[in-house]
């Protein structure tokens, strides 16, 4: 491994997972943590419990659909929302760099204030730290939150050949608006990042009696990432059609023109869910009301275990590597 | 007339009906052709293409592809990105560079190393992008590291006219542009030479024309065929060049004809030819020493080469490849990705040995990626 941490090794990618194979699991080591889940299930007095933690650190901290307020609740609330609970108290620290805007700090603190509305969800504790200026980038906001499971055993090692994989909606938009309002980027467009808070589609699916597989949004390393992780984590080979994966026209321009893969691109309000074969249409029409893109993508079979196949519209096919290294717009 | 949307640029490109009705042409001509035809896509681009698209499933046995030399990271010597490395790690330098170059490995470490060491690095979408940094940071020297084909050398050249008109005195450049034909010349001149017929390549060909690939049919008498970057683009190619074959012609055809023409585009190459002389000699990894084959700036805007600047810390030593990493024979296009010992296991996109795993253009990161599934 290198002697310096870069920042490849927080991509979301391969490199990330072994920074925390290599350093992290080494130390923290426990079968909750090894189940590598987006939420850790912890049972406390006969009663499940999700919890998760996430930080913070995105530029521009105020970008086209949302900003790094809204981010920071609905991050750490769909992670644990992806394991089937209801999130219920957060925590909230802050990492500020001397000399920030004390009117930028009220709207993101309004914005987090409304996210936690629309989860009903309450901050309990927090802290506050102020840097020297330059020695933290303007803000980074790290969230902790425990949430009650309303379904268990929702799983990413639990997905079988019975299973069939679905998209919330159309992906990418986040990480391609981010990447067009970026510094020397500039690219003129109408695009909004995606994030949301998905507990009101999790409640929705649960409260009509779905049985879910398995749920995971597709933040960094984007779908390609949830994709690989689950056929790792269940021993299946995953068959992707590519004509079904739901791209809008915008994101596919700023991909084309970046040379950026839309399924390698961060969401922040996109999530797959595994559900059995018999439950396709019920789950389409439960995801058509919240967003009419939602699409089903991918099948399970045991042809290449570990690895996912993209299939095109022609008739060939090909693997979809989870993403490597940072995102780099093409040369030429 | 309606308007034109980013994406009548590619959607027809990438039709499903086209492309299997280009499949089945294909397959029907290769039976009338009773020998194995061996196309080498020159550009890294159409590497991707072949690979992502899963073309290489849709051809008949006897046609293969041959991947070339065309990806601008994959052919520079480690010894030149050492270069990168050891600029970056001056104090006083803001080193600035395109994309993929960022991760190529040198024998101290990749830009992104140096990066996490606390050097300043950065990367641009466009070069001109090189004058704000230069204008935000004037205590700084801003070196752009140069590197690219025909299609990326008249952004340097605007760049540099750029800094001169305005006056800009922190702004410094390291060049690394080669030129197309004279290595497709040294592969045709390998006693070993498989190659049949050449895909051109797009983006260059814009800039170039299809004028500098017509020493091919006439020196080497084998076709030339420029085509897009798209399925179709590289389906319809494969088509005429075997039309080529079968009608007995050999010559430079443009199928990419919405953005080449004959002549290319002029004012980008007078203004390549106003700043850029030629280099006497080239190493490309893999290939060797090709006179000629790359660029410089001319004499008068020595004050701007950081090559010359640097000299005395810019080692010159040659440094080879890892002794198992055989892109050398990749690029010549005399070994395929998996015969190589270390492909997928030693070297990986994560920690590429040899450059042609470094950079998303390079034979070995496309076969990698997309998997050979034939």
């Amino acid at each position: 491994m290198n002697k310096t941490v870069t920042l490849a090794m927080g991509n979301g990618g391969e490199e990330n997972n072994q920074l925390i194979k290599k350093v992290f699991y080494k130390a923290f080591k426990n079968d909750i943590l090894e189940k590598s889940e987006d939420a850790a299930i912890l049972e406390l007095n006969q009663k499940n419990i999700a919890m998760s933690t996430d930080s913070f650190t995105v530029s521009p901290i105020f970008f086209p659909g949302s900003d790094i307020g809204k981010l920071s609740i609905c991050g750490t609330c769909n992670d644990l929302a992806m394991m089937g609970a209801k999130p219920k108290y957060l925590t909230v620290s802050f990492v500020i760099e001397e000399g920030f805007l004390m009117d930028d700090l009220e709207k993101i603190a309004k914005s987090m204030e409304k996210e936690l509305e629309i989860n009903s969800t309450l901050v309990v504790s927090g802290d506050t730290k102020v840097m020297p200026k330059g020695t933290v980038d303007k803000i980074i906001i790290n969230t902790t939150g425990i949430g009650e499971v309303l379904q268990n055993d929702i799983s990413s090692n639990a997905i079988s050949k019975d299973d069939v994989i679905l998209v919330s909606r159309d992906i990418g938009s986040h990480g391609a608006a981010i990447f067009a309002s970026r510094e020397g980027i500039e690219l003129e467009s109408e695009l909004k990042s995606d994030c949301t808070s998905l507990f009101p589609v999790v409640k929705a699916l649960l409260d009509e009696g779905l049985k879910i597989t398995a749920l995971r949004d597709a933040t960094r390393g984007g779908v390609s990432a949830v994709l690989n992780e689950w056929a790792k984590q269940s021993n299946v080979c995953i068959e992707a059609y590519e004509e079904k994966i739901p791209v809008s026209d915008e994101v596919k321009g700023i991909c084309e023109i970046l040379g950026f893969e839309p399924t390698a691109l961060a969401n922040e309000g996109t999530f797959l869910i595994a559900v059995n074969k018999s439950k396709i249409e019920q789950t389409i029409k439960i995801l058509k009301r919240f967003n009419k893109n939602c699409s089903y993508i991918a099948d399970i079979t045991d042809k290449y275990i570990g690895k996912v196949v993209l299939h095109n519209s022609w008739g060939t096919k090909r693997f979809l590597e989870s993403p490597t290294g940072e995102l780099l717009p093409r040369i030429c | 007339m309606s308007k034109l949307e980013l994406k009548n640029l590619y959607d027809d490109f990438r039709d499903s009906k086209t492309i299997k009705s280009f499949a089945k042409k294909i397959n029907e001509d290769a039976t009338k052709i009773d020998r194995n035809i061996n196309i080498m896509e020159v550009c890294g681009g159409h590497t991707h293409t072949i690979m992502k698209y899963g073309i290489l499933q849709l051809l008949p046995e006897n046609i293969n592809f041959i991947h070339g030399p065309g990806c601008p990271v994959c052919i520079m010597p480690k010894e030149r990105i050492d270069h990168a490395y050891i600029l970056a790690q001056q104090p006083d330098v803001i080193l600035v560079t395109l994309g993929d170059m960022i991760k190529v490995p040198g024998s101290h470490g990749s830009l992104q190393n140096a990066r996490s060491e606390g050097a300043d690095v950065r990367f641009v979408y466009s070069p001109l992008d090189v004058l704000k940094i230069a204008k935000d940071n004037p205590s700084k020297k801003v070196i752009f590291y140069a590197i690219g084909f025909e299609t990326t050398t008249p952004m340097s050249a605007v760049l540099l006219e750029k800094v001169i008109k305005q006056g800009i005195k922190n702004v410094f450049f390291h060049i690394n542009h080669v030129r197309v034909p004279e290595p497709m010349r040294v592969l045709m001149d390998d006693k070993d030479c498989q190659i049949n017929a050449f895909l051109g390549p797009s983006h260059v060909s814009a800039i170039t024309g299809s004028k500098i690939y017509e020493e091919f049919p006439l020196t080497y008498h084998t076709p030339v065929v420029v085509s897009g970057f798209e399925p179709v683009d590289v389906m319809q190619s494969i088509y005429m060049i075997l039309r080529q074959f079968i009608t007995g012609r050999c010559e430079v055809e443009n199928e990419y004809g919405r953005a080449v023409t004959r002549e290319g585009n002029v004012s980008a190459q007078r203004l390549v030819e106003k700043y850029f002389d030629r280099k006497d000699s080239f190493r490309w990894r893999g290939i060797g020493d090709i006179p000629k084959s790359s660029l410089k700036l001319r004499d008068e805007y020595a004050k701007y080469d950081a090559e010359i600047i640097y000299a005395d810390i810019l080692p010159d030593k040659k440094i080879d490849d890892h002794k198992l990493c055989i892109c050398g024979e990749i690029l010549k296009g005399k070994a395929k990705p998996m015969d190589c010992k270390v492909f997928g296991n030693a070297c990986k996109p994560s920690s590429p040995l040899g450059s042609c795993m470094v950079s998303s253009e390079g034979a070995c990161a496309a076969y990698y990626k997309y998997g050979n599934i034939r």
